[in-house]
């Protein structure tokens, strides 16, 4: 309606300026203009819509597609070949007592347990350090630009030199570890068996926790300093502030970065894959390496798809309700 | 960036490459340039354009280059065939070879590592050379039979030609040898796993072991299986990875660090080639490798300061399958089946394989020349290169070549490596845990 609104209101704004001639120039540009109102933000949106359709519909489409396939070897060379598989990629995918079926399972109980482990950790520490930072003080903006250093790296540049420094025999955190502090009886190995798990956590962590603080730094700008005052001035210490004030309104803040934080960690691709190369240990095969594994080094695409969609549908699964209890919550905090 | 997530990435580049895959069969393949005339005139190829993918087998992208061009230009002034020459890593070179399958839309000319000869084979990508193929780059009986056993699955005609050749030898530093008073390089495993315990003393080790590579520890165990007349797929090309022989030979590997102690803990971990440095460095007396001549040099070892013989037996003097002492190693040379320059293409494989280019290239990279005329040249005799040379005519067999080769390289391998890693954390490696290992690394093989 607010379209429409405008022209029918322009005859009425000039009736005496002009005669019969002006009236009918007047038509087409309103008929123009009132396209262009309509058509306008359609026309704005499409080439995002045609991106969206080319970059992330379609190949969606496709890669559901050839889950349904038998895509192997064979015929790479003509796809449409492949012969159809039913859901045999995801009986196969699911069987969790058969072996490829148990190796997913595995898998997707280490990339949990690395999501929760990094998300929380990043989150801690993102937190803590944004509200330390949240009074000024000297060296203030310094500090605050060290610890955005970790986000502003290069991933793969960043993910090296810690491969580097997890060296067993040669490496940093070994050197500061066993030589210096002398923490350890023997040099324990980061790069392979259980500890590669813990090396790919702290990683992960460095990696994360710079945009929690971020994020949560921003939003604490928003919190008028009077309320501190108040409740200040009711006797309320630093940890009922923080109880009481910071967290409830930072909440939405939390509520977009907890879910953000967990989306990127559990499809993290790049840490096992600079730490680890092509083949992760046992102990840290993430999913995502497990699917490129299960179709880019064995060329067996109609499975590595299958378990794209799996993961697809978990991680819908996971976003729905999460959204759904975080913002209930929040309508109860509301009314 | 980390938006993207990678599941989406996953199915996006797995569609993108499906999605070209329509498109192949609409566009063919190959470089842009037309060719126009009958195809056998040699007059008609000139001011074609040729497309070759090399991979890398100097020090650096940069020196194959180097190397490669002015003889890529010798090819164009006798041919007037042009070719665009791109270097491709050993990390990408497999994924682009897969994207240009797909989509048929790749170079004219390629190398492939020649363990995935039977695996692009099974795609169709690459030409088959069959007999009036062989015939226009002078005849398959200029080439060595292993390396020609290796170009693609047995009873069909090779997917590729062979280019460069190599093998593993037992590489030992005579001084370290020397001062622990050993007097011959073992011919056995209970020798060398003997004088290793003799060389393993203050921080030195008897052997390095490339602990966290996978292909390296397929190359081994696949050695060491043969030599107890097992193999890794039966005759119908099904997988049969826990045998008790294959067992026993991923043991007898793996037990180089977990109960022969004869190689250090650390060596779990290495995937960058750091066997060779710690060679160099005369930090191991001893390791099995392929070629490495060049690598040790740049390590700052002369050639005069370590020997190579044959890699060792289970017994002294042993033939046939239990007398293999190396896969054979190589690189070979494809023509890309949706080439529309299959004339050019073939006239530059010519080229590639011609007994003069041959002896350049090979000596220039420290490879061995697969044409048999080659093999004569000056350069090809010194004494490391002799017994390589020797281990590849005599006692090298080929990886199984099978479709399904990646997958026992990726599966194994990783196996391999993570049973390395229990070992370098002290934890028991016994015939239970390497059985249980294979097995489970048997039943994630699909089934044909």
């Amino acid at each position: 309606m607010t379209a429409t609104a405008p022209p029918r209101r322009a005859p009425e704004a000039g009736p005496g300026s002009s005669g019969k001639t002006a009236a009918g120039r007047r038509l087409r540009p309103r008929a123009i203009e009132r396209l262009r109102q309509i058509g306008l933000p359609y026309l704005l949106l499409l080439p995002a819509l045609i991106a969206e359709l080319l970059i992330h519909i379609v190949p969606m489409f496709f890669g559901i597609l050839i889950s349904f396939k038998n895509l192997t070897l064979f015929f790479i060379r003509n796809w449409s070949k492949a012969p159809w598989a039913g859901f045999d990629n995801y009986r196969a995918a699911i069987k969790f007592h058969e072996p490829i079926g148990q190796a997913l399972l595995h898998s997707f109980w280490v990339t949990l347990a690395y999501t929760l482990l990094s998300v929380g950790l990043s989150w801690l520490l993102g937190t803590a350090a944004a509200i330390l930072m949240q009074d000024s003080f000297r060296g203030r903006a310094i500090m605050r630009a060290i610890f955005l250093v970790p986000y502003a790296l290069p991933a793969y540049a960043a993910l090296i030199t810690w491969t580097f420094m997890f060296q067993q025999d040669t490496g940093l955190v070994n050197h500061v570890l066993h030589d210096q502090l002398h923490v350890t009886s023997n040099k324990p190995f980061w790069l392979i068996g259980d500890n590669s798990f813990w090396a790919m956590v702290i990683v992960s962590v460095w990696r994360s926790w710079p945009f929690a603080f971020l994020a949560l730094m921003a939003g604490l700008q928003n919190i008028p300093r009077e309320l501190y005052e108040a409740a200040a001035m009711d006797g309320a210490g630093v940890w009922q502030q923080i109880r009481k004030i910071t967290m409830p309104s930072l909440r939405p803040v939390n509520q977009v970065l907890v879910l953000v934080l967990f989306l990127w960690t559990f499809n993290d691709f790049n840490t096992p894959y600079v730490m680890f190369g092509q083949s992760a240990p046992h102990q840290a095969d993430l999913i995502s390496i497990h699917i490129y594994q299960s179709s880019f080094i064995t060329w067996n695409f109609g499975s590595g798809s299958a378990m794209s969609v799996l993961l697809l549908l978990f991680l819908l699964l996971v976003t729905a309700v999460y959204l759904l209890l975080t913002s209930r919550r929040r309508g109860d905090a509301d009314a | 960036m980390r938006t993207s997530s990678t599941s989406s990435r996953l199915l996006a580049a797995t569609a993108l490459v499906a999605a070209l895959g329509l498109t192949a069969t609409a566009c063919g393949g190959g470089s842009s340039d037309s060719s126009g005339g009958d195809k056998s005139d040699p007059a008609s190829l000139k001011g074609q354009t040729l497309t070759y993918w090399a991979s890398n087998q100097g020090t650096s992208l940069d020196n194959d280059k180097q190397v490669l061009t002015p003889e890529l230009n010798k090819f164009t002034q006798q041919t007037g065939i042009k070719v665009n020459l791109e270097v491709i890593g050993w990390a990408d070179l497999l994924n682009r070879i897969l994207a240009a399958t797909t989509s048929g839309q790749g170079p004219d000319v390629l190398n492939i590592g020649n363990t995935w000869s039977a695996s692009l084979q099974a795609t169709g990508a690459l030409m088959p050379w069959d007999a009036s193929a062989f015939s226009a780059i002078g005849g398959k009986d200029r080439f060595a039979p292993a390396a020609i056993a290796a170009a693609g699955a047995a009873g069909k005609d090779p997917a590729a030609v062979p280019l460069y050749s190599m093998a593993y030898g037992l590489y030992y530093n005579k001084k370290m040898f020397a001062d622990a008073g050993i007097a011959n390089p073992p011919k056995t495993w209970d020798e060398l796993v003997a004088d290793a315990k003799k060389l393993t003393t203050g921080g030195h080790y008897g052997l390095a072991v490339e602990g966290s590579n996978g292909s390296e520890n397929i190359h081994h165990a696949f050695v060491l299986a043969k030599q107890r007349g097992s193999d890794w797929f039966d005759s119908s090309g099904k997988a049969t990875f826990d045998t008790p022989q294959n067992v026993a030979a991923v043991k007898q590997y793996v037990d180089f660090i977990a109960g022969d102690k004869v190689a250090a803990k650390g060596d779990a971990e290495y995937s960058q080639n750091q066997t060779i440095t710690d060679f160099a460095t005369g930090k191991a007396a001893m390791m099995m490798w392929q070629s490495a001549a060049t690598s040790i040099k740049s390590h700052g070892m002369s050639a005069d300061q370590y020997g190579v013989v044959p890699v060792p037996t289970q017994t002294a003097g042993a033939t046939g399958d239990a007398g293999v002492t190396s896969m054979v190693a190589g690189i070979n040379l494809a023509v890309f089946q949706n080439t529309k320059h299959k004339a050019a293409a073939e006239a530059l494989v010519k080229f590639m394989t011609s007994t003069p280019e041959q002896k350049i290239l090979n000596g220039t990279y420290g490879s061995l020349p697969p044409v048999k005329e080659a093999q004569s040249d000056p350069a090809f005799q010194t004494p490391d290169l002799k017994v390589l040379a020797s281990v590849l005519s005599t006692s090298a067999a080929p990886l199984p070549q099978v479709p399904n080769e990646s997958q026992f390289e990726t599966l194994v391998g990783t196996a391999i490596k993570d049973l390395f890693a229990d070992a370098a954390a002290g934890k028991p490696v016994t015939d239970d845990t390497v059985k249980a290992a294979l097995t489970k690394a048997q039943q994630q093989m699909p089934a044909s």
